[in-house]
């Protein structure tokens, strides 16, 4: 079974009716990693939003399973218990919110919604160490409010660092890439690697190609005017870093 | 001694009192006490002569308190109920705070359950009747200094009627390491007005902590008017704190009236749980220079309570520096006020004096007013104050539950974030953790 089945897909503002999303679709395999590549303005972060149930849209038409089950019909955080995990674009700052006691709830709900005791101080404190090394994130850091004064990269990092504590099933990657220099970026791309595994799935949104080349992905999609209209594998990526969108948008007009 | 009945035959509220004063004048500090005698016949006066305050009023404008004193509540004039027992007021004790602790029950002091243990030589840590007698030098110095009833119609009510309360006397130079606790309970078969009257006195260099808590036992009404006078003295530090816990058969009127001589350090932080009306009126007088005063509160409204924070901090001298932060989580259709109002005098120069408000409304029914004010005669002055209310941030709820908390669990640590720097004004780590504790609880519940 696929982990991810979306199926036209159509997804509009709740505030002004605008439609975003028109119609996309997307198979996903658990262990494959999948880049979602286009122009700004094309809806790759909004796909990212619905998926993980943020409720500033509607959806209007066709449907989300998440192994077999309709994720749309699941709050965002029974989404999060049961393995979805958006890396976000924006990563929030939250003054006065110790890192600590969020990552420790957060930990406890995924344990809870699996049957599982609360996790004990000792392996939590543990646990918390070892994937920080990972995005080598000072640990210092956790005795720290969420992301609050936090630079760029910092913040990236710890998306992936929270990533890798919370081991979902899906994780979708809304423009970790942005905004990092080269060094950040080879990091962010490293900790992924490390967390790639057969029964977890990655749904990169990008930009950028560069970060492709860090994190090879199984399949490209190239999303245009809230459509998903080109597929293919990861030289997909490298044309359209050297040729730009403009060829696909006449592609896509000239096939309809 | 039993005259807990009030005349009935009065119309209004103001004469019901009055006549209620002439019947049982003798009975309140045993009579024995020859000034305050004259002080309290000079507040019933004044008592009759202001009324009670109207919405008119500018103090009372978003809190009708005529519409409460009203109801008719009995003058508890008595003894004491002895159905208050030692676990009705281990309820009540900070878990893991070694303290004095006085008891007071309907605004008496109670012996039994009380355990004030051993003090520093020469503290007096006593209630309000027996000091009167016992140190009467040293009360009439200050009882009634500080409380101003000229134009407080509550604070005459509570002078006119003044029967007991908390009583510290700290001399010169000595630290009271332990806080002193103050439980009070109130226990009755009918609907009462109760109105302790605590008295503070730390002379000079010397230093006192005083924590409160209170509950009403039983389900009849009950309106607390308490007045509580603190003089600190030169290069004295005192703190007061009081956790506001009452249920919705509660209403109180809180009044704290501090006087501040040179280089001393006063800071107050209350923690507003719950009752159906709670209003505080702190008024700082920081009359000598360098001078700190600190006031700080955390009101959290729920069901249909209305609280409402009342500060003054008059600056009447030059270098000090003052500090005020109110902060409010308002749910269901609970109503919040602010009133916090620096003045700062003529040759007060060279004053820091900060102050602000703000507030979280996290129901579509509840509200919030908030009114700043400053008021500065001199020229050379730093102040600032602020009022924000708004509702919690949607983006960094989804950004939480987007890793599995519930919404709930959402907001409960969102809260606790925004209430922890008033939670941090405590100096008393052991009731620090304990307000953390029931601060979470109280969010996760919402």
């Amino acid at each position: 079974m696929a982990l991810l089945d979306i199926k036209n897909l159509r997804a509009s503002l709740e505030e002004s009716g605008l439609e975003i999303l028109k119609g996309v679709d997307l198979t996903v395999n658990p262990g494959e990693v999948h880049a979602i590549m286009g122009p700004n303005g094309s809806g790759k972060s909004t796909l990212a939003s619905v998926l993980a149930g943020r409720e500033d849209y509607e959806v209007t038409e066709g449907s989300v399973a998440y192994h077999g089950e309709d994720l749309l019909e699941m709050e965002p955080d029974e989404r999060a218990r049961d393995g979805v995990f958006l890396a976000f674009q924006y990563p929030v700052e939250l003054p006065g919110v110790s890192q600590m006691n969020f990552l420790k709830e957060a930990i406890n709900a995924q344990r809870e919604h699996r049957g599982e005791e609360e996790i004990s101080a000792g392996v939590f404190l543990k646990l918390m160490r070892e994937k920080a090394a990972l995005v080598n994130l000072d640990p210092a850091f956790l005795r720290r409010s969420v992301n609050e004064g936090f630079s760029g990269g910092e913040k990236k990092r710890n998306e992936i660092f929270q990533l890798a504590l919370l081991e979902p099933r899906l994780a979708i990657l809304d423009e970790t890439d942005s905004g990092l220099d080269i060094d950040a970026l080879r990091i962010v791309a490293d900790g992924v690697n490390k967390l790639r595994a057969a029964d977890r799935a990655f749904v990169v949104i990008t930009h950028y190609q560069r970060l492709l080349d860090y994190i090879v992905p199984d399949k490209v999609h190239v999303m245009v005017d809230g459509r998903i209209v080109m597929s293919g594998d990861k030289d997909l990526a490298l044309k359209l870093e050297d040729q730009g969108y403009d060829w696909i948008r006449e592609e896509s007009v000239a096939a309809v | 001694m039993s005259l807990p009945t009030l005349v009935n035959t009065a119309t209004d509220t103001v004469s019901r009192y009055v006549e209620a004063f002439k019947m049982h004048e003798g009975q309140v500090l045993n009579g024995s006490n020859a000034q305050v005698q004259g002080t309290r016949r000079a507040a019933i006066e004044r008592f009759e002569t202001l009324g009670l305050p109207t919405p008119k009023a500018e103090a009372w404008k978003y809190t009708p308190i005529a519409r409460y004193l009203n109801r008719g509540y009995n003058l508890f004039l008595g003894q004491p109920e002895t159905s208050v027992s030692a676990r009705d007021v281990q309820e009540l004790l900070v878990p893991d705070l070694d303290a004095h602790v006085v008891v007071l029950v309907n605004g008496r002091f109670d012996a039994s359950l009380s355990d004030i243990g051993a003090l520093p030589k020469g503290v007096i840590v006593t209630n309000l009747a027996k000091a009167a007698e016992a140190n009467a030098a040293l009360f009439n110095a200050h009882f009634s200094q500080y409380a101003s009833f000229e134009n407080d119609a509550l604070v005459a009510l509570n002078t006119a009627f003044v029967q007991d309360g908390l009583f510290i006397h700290v001399p010169k130079n000595t630290v009271v390491e332990k806080p002193v606790h103050l439980v009070s309970l109130i226990a009755a078969n009918e609907d009462l007005l109760v109105q302790p009257r605590h008295l503070i006195i730390a002379d000079e260099g010397s230093r006192v902590k005083l924590a409160q808590s209170a509950r009403a036992l039983g389900g009849t009404k009950t309106f607390v008017n308490t007045v509580t006078e603190v003089a600190v003295g030169r290069n004295a530090h005192v703190d007061l704190y009081e956790v506001q816990d009452d249920e919705p058969n509660v209403v109180q009127v809180n009044g704290v009236h501090t006087h501040q001589e040179d280089d001393s350090h006063f800071r107050t932080s209350f923690f507003t749980f719950g009752g159906e009306m709670v209003r505080n009126n702190v008024t700082i007088v920081a009359d000598g220079r360098n001078d700190e005063s600190h006031m700080y509160g955390l009101f959290l409204g729920h069901g249909k309570s209305h609280i409402d924070n009342h500060t003054y901090m008059d600056h009447a001298q030059p270098d000090c520096f003052s500090n005020e932060l109110f902060k409010g989580v308002l749910s269901d259709q609970s109503t919040g006020v602010f009133n916090g109002k620096i003045m700062v005098r003529q040759d007060a120069q060279r004053i820091n004096a900060y102050q602000s408000n703000k507030s979280v409304v996290v129901s579509d029914s509840a509200q919030m007013y908030a009114k700043p004010e400053l008021e500065i005669y001199a020229d050379d002055v730093r102040c600032s104050h602020g009022a924000t209310s708004g509702q919690l941030d949607q983006e960094g709820i989804f950004y939480l539950r987007s890793r599995g908390l519930t919404e709930q669990q959402a907001r409960g640590l969102m809260l606790t974030a925004f209430a922890r720097d008033v939670v941090e004004t405590v100096q008393i780590e052991s009731l620090q953790v304990w307000l953390d504790q029931r601060l979470l609880d109280y969010f996760r519940r919402l």
